[in-house]
C-alpha cells in the first residue's frame, strides 16, 4: 500500500528533491532540504536574499553538483545524466536568469531567435513569426533591435525571459522576474506568467520578493531560511499559519525570527574590535 | 614552515590550474568537427582575431626590419661585409623576429582581448545561459575562438616577416646603397626552405596554440569580477610571453643546436 | 550570418598572408632550386675536406650547379667521401671533371668548384669523380711556408 502511494507520488511530482545538502567553503546553503515542485502549476520560492534561492535553481538545471542527497527532475537523477542526456533535459527547461545573460553581441531579436536556430532547422521567415510572437508576449516587439547594452534592467529581464520562452519548454524556473519593472509591466509579467502556465500547461518555478504579486498567482509556496524550509502550503495556508517566521516574511516585517543581517558577531563587539585595531 | 608551506601551497594550485587547462583543451577539441560545420562562426573570429591585428603586425613588421637594415649596413660595414645584409635580416626575421615578435604582438592585442572577452561572458552568465539552452559554450564560443586563434597567428608571423624582409631592402637598399642584387642573391643562397622557413612557421604555429589557449582559458577560469577579469588579462599577457620565449629557447635548441 | 564585408575582409586577410608565405618560399629561401627539376649524384673522394659542410655550393666557372648533400669518413682509403648533387640540367659534364675545395673571399665559405675535363664521356648517377684537390689547409700553409723558408736560409 505505501509502495503504491509513493510510486503515485513519484509520477505526480515534476522535480523531487531529496536530503538535499550543497556547501560553498565552509557554508553550509542547504542543510538536508526536501521539496517536490508539482507539474503544470506555479511553484514560488521565496526567502530572505542570500539563502541559496538562484543557488537553488541551478542545482535543479544541473550547472552545481550537491554534496548529498538526490534531485529527480522527470524521474532523472539529473547528477547522474550523461552531458548529452543533461542536455537533452535541459532543452525542455528555460531558465530566466536574475540578471537577465542576453549575449552581448546579438540583437534582441537574435538573442531571441538563437536557441531556435541551433535546436531546430526550421526556415527563417517561421523562426521571425516565432520571436516576434515571443516578444510580443513581453512587450518589447518594437525593441527587437536594440542592442542589450541598450536595454534597461527591466527591458533586459522581459527579453530574456522570452528568450527563456523560446523552445517552448515544459518547465520554467524565473529568478525574480519582478525585480525592476515598473508598476504597469510588473502587472503584465505576473499574468504573462499565470497565462503561460494556464495556456501551455507550463510547470513553473517563481523565485521572488514580491510576496503579494507572488502569492496572487502561486499555487504552492515554499519559504526557504537558513538552508531549511521554513514554511510551505498554498498561499492561504501561509497567510493564515501561526509560525513567526512565516508571518514575518509574508509581511515583510523587520523584527521576527528571520535574521535580517548576514550571520556576524554582535555589532558592539564588532565595532569596539575595529576601534582597537585602529 | 611556512616557507616550504607556501611553496607547496602554490605548486599544487600550479598543478591543479595545469589539471583543469588540459581538460579544457581536450574539450575544444571535441569542438574541431562542429567549428568546422559552423564556418561563419569561425570567420567572425578571424576577423575579430586576425584582420583586427593585422595592421598591428604589418606596422611593426615594416618598423622592424627597417631597424634590421640600418643596424645591419652599420655593423657589417666595419668588416666590409654590407652584401650580406640580406642574410642577417632574412635570418633574424624568419628564424627568430618574426615568430617570436609577432606572437607576442599578438598576446597583447588579440590574447588579452579573448580573456576579457570571455571572462566578461561568464560574469554577465552568457556562458550559464548557453549551457540552460542546452548549447555547449566550450563548442560554440570557446573553440571557434581557438582554431580562429590557431590559424590566424602562423599567418601574421609571415606577414611580419615578409614586410620585415622589405622593410630591410628599403633601409638598406633605397636608402644606404647596399646593392639590391646581393641583397636578395645572398638571402636565396643562405636562407633553407626547410631549416629556415618551415622551422619557423613551426615555431609560430606552436605559438598560436599556446597563446591561444592560454588566453581562453585565463577568461573561462577567471574569478568573474571586474578585478578578476583584469587580473586575468593581465596573466594572459605575462603567462603567454614567458610561455612563448621558453618555448622559443626550447625549439631553438631543438631545430638548430642540432646542426 | 556573418555580413558580406566581414567575409571579403577575412578573405582578403588570409590571402594577403598566404602571399606573404610564398613570398618568403619563393623569394628569400632556396626553395626553387630546392625543387627537383631531377638531379644526379656524383661522389669524389677528398683527402682533407677542411671546414667544407652539407649543403655547401658546387660551382662550375663561378655558376653554382648543385650542392654537396652528405660528407661522410671513408673508412677503407681513410679519406672524406663527398656526395654532390648536380642539376639534371648539367648532364654533359665529362667524366675526367675534377673537384677542389675552394674558399670564397678570405674567410668566407667553402665550396666545391669543378673544372672540366675533355673525355667525350659524361657524368652519370653514382660516377666516381678522380680527380680531387682538398681544401686549402692554412696552418699547413704556414709550415709549409716556414719550412721552405727556413730551406732557403741555409
Ligand atoms: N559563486 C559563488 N561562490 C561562493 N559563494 C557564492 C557564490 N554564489 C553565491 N554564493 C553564496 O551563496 C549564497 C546564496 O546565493 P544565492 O543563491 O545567489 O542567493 P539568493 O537567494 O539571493 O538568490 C550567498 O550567501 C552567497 O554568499
Ligand atoms: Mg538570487
Amino acid at each position: 500500500m505505501l509502495l503504491f502511494y509513493n510510486l503515485i507520488f513519484l509520477c505526480y511530482t515534476m522535480i523531487s528533491i531529496r536530503n538535499l545538502t550543497f556547501s560553498r567553503g565552509n557554508r553550509k546553503i542547504f542543510d538536508n532540504i526536501s521539496l517536490d515542485i508539482m507539474p503544470h502549476k506555479i511553484t514560488a520560492i521565496m526567502g530572505p536574499s542570500g539563502t541559496g534561492k538562484t543557488t537553488l535553481l541551478k542545482l535543479i538545471a544541473g550547472q552545481l553538483r550537491p554534496d548529498s542527497g538526490t534531485l529527480l527532475v522527470d524521474q532523472k537523477n539529473v547528477h547522474q545524466l550523461s552531458r548529452t542526456e543533461l542536455y537533452k533535459l535541459r532543452k525542455k527547461m528555460g531558465m530566466l536568469f536574475q540578471s537577465g545573460a542576453l549575449l552581448t553581441d546579438m540583437s534582441v531579436y537574435d538573442n531571441i531567435a538563437f536557441p531556435i536556430r541551433e535546436h531546430t532547422q526550421l526556415p527563417e521567415s517561421m523562426i521571425r513569426t516565432l520571436v516576434l510572437m515571443k516578444l510580443n508576449a513581453v512587450g518589447l516587439r518594437g525593441a527587437r533591435d536594440l542592442m542589450p547594452s541598450e536595454l534597461s534592467g527591466g527591458m533586459a529581464r522581459r527579453v530574456a525571459m522570452a528568450r527563456a520562452l523560446a523552445l517552448d519548454p515544459e518547465m520554467i524556473m524565473f529568478d525574480e522576474p519582478f525585480t525592476g519593472q515598473d508598476p504597469i509591466s510588473l502587472g503584465v509579467l505576473v499574468k504573462l506568467i499565470k497565462k503561460l502556465n494556464q495556456t501551455l500547461h507550463l510547470s513553473s518555478i517563481v523565485v521572488s520578493h514580491n510576496v503579494v504579486e507572488t502569492a496572487s498567482i502561486a499555487d504552492y509556496i515554499y519559504l526557504i531560511s537558513e538552508g531549511k524550509v521554513a514554511g510551505q502550503g498554498t498561499p492561504e495556508e501561509l497567510n493564515t499559519t501561526k509560525s513567526d517566521w512565516v508571518q514575518q516574511f509574508m509581511q515583510g516585517k523587520a523584527d521576527g525570527p528571520v535574521p535580517f543581517h548576514y550571520p556576524a558577531q554582535d555589532i558592539n563587539s564588532d565595532l569596539l574590535s575595529n576601534n582597537a585595531k585602529l | 614552515m611556512n616557507f616550504f608551506q607556501s611553496i607547496g601551497h602554490s605548486s599544487l594550485k600550479f598543478l591543479a590550474k595545469l589539471g583543469r587547462s588540459s581538460l579544457f583543451f581536450s574539450a575544444i577539441l571535441t569542438g574541431f568537427g562542429y567549428t568546422l560545420s559552423r564556418p561563419g562562426l569561425l570567420i567572425k573570429q578571424l576577423y575579430n582575431i586576425g584582420v583586427l591585428t593585422f595592421w598591428l603586425i604589418a606596422i611593426s613588421g615594416l618598423f622592424v626590419g627597417m631597424v634590421l637594415g640600418l643596424q645591419g649596413v652599420y655593423t657589417l660595414s666595419t668588416f666590409g661585409a654590407e652584401s650580406s645584409l640580406g642574410i642577417m635580416v632574412a635570418a633574424s626575421l624568419v628564424r627568430e623576429l618574426g615568430p617570436v615578435v609577432s606572437a607576442l604582438l599578438f598576446a597583447g592585442r588579440a590574447g588579452s582581448a579573448l580573456t576579457a572577452e570571455i571572462g566578461l561572458m561568464k560574469a554577465t552568465e552568457q556562458l550559464s545561459a548557453m549551457e540552460m539552452m542546452a548549447i555547449d559554450p566550450l563548442k560554440y564560443i570557446i573553440a571557434p575562438r581557438f582554431f580562429a586563434g590557431f590559424i590566424s597567428l602562423p599567418l601574421l608571423a609571415a606577414l611580419f616577416s615578409a614586410i620585415g624582409i622589405l622593410g630591410g631592402y628599403l633601409a638598406g637598399v633605397e636608402l644606404l646603397n647596399v646593392d639590391s642584387g646581393s641583397y636578395w642573391s645572398q638571402m636565396q643562397g643562405a636562407i633553407d626552405f626547410h631549416d629556415d622557413i618551415i622551422n619557423g612557421v613551426i615555431k609560430s604555429i606552436i605559438f598560436a596554440w599556446l597563446v591561444s589557449w592560454i588566453a581562453l582559458f585565463e577568461g573561462y577560469d577567471a574569478v568573474p569580477t571586474a578585478s578578476g577579469i583584469s587580473r586575468a588579462t593581465t596573466r594572459t599577457v605575462v603567462t603567454s610571453a614567458f610561455a612563448i620565449l621558453l618555448f622559443d629557447f626550447l625549439l631553438t635548441a631543438l631545430m638548430f643546436g642540432a646542426s | 550570418m556573418p555580413c558580406k564585408s566581414l567575409e571579403i575582409l577575412v578573405g582578403l586577410f588570409v590571402s594577403l598572408c598566404i602571399a606573404a608565405l610564398f613570398f618568403l618560399a619563393l623569394q628569400v629561401s632556396n626553395y626553387s632550386d630546392l625543387q627537383d627539376n631531377g638531379s644526379y649524384t656524383v661522389n669524389a673522394h677528398f683527402e682533407n675536406v677542411g671546414g667544407l659542410k652539407s649543403k655547401a655550393l658546387v660551382s662550375m666557372a663561378g655558376v653554382p650547379i648543385g650542392r654537396v648533400t652528405e660528407i661522410s669518413f671513408d673508412s677503407d682509403n681513410y679519406d672524406a667521401l663527398v656526395k654532390i648533387r648536380i642539376d639534371a640540367r648539367y648532364n654533359n659534364l665529362p667524366s675526367d671533371t675534377s673537384a677542389s675545395i675552394l674558399t670564397s673571399g678570405l674567410l668566407g665559405d667553402k665550396y666545391i668548384g669543378l673544372t672540366p675535363g675533355g673525355l667525350d664521356e659524361f657524368l652519370q648517377e653514382g660516377d666516381n669523380i678522380e680527380l680531387t684537390q682538398s681544401a686549402l689547409v692554412l696552418e699547413r700553409l704556414i709550415s709549409q711556408f716556414l719550412f721552405n723558408s727556413a730551406d732557403d736560409d741555409k
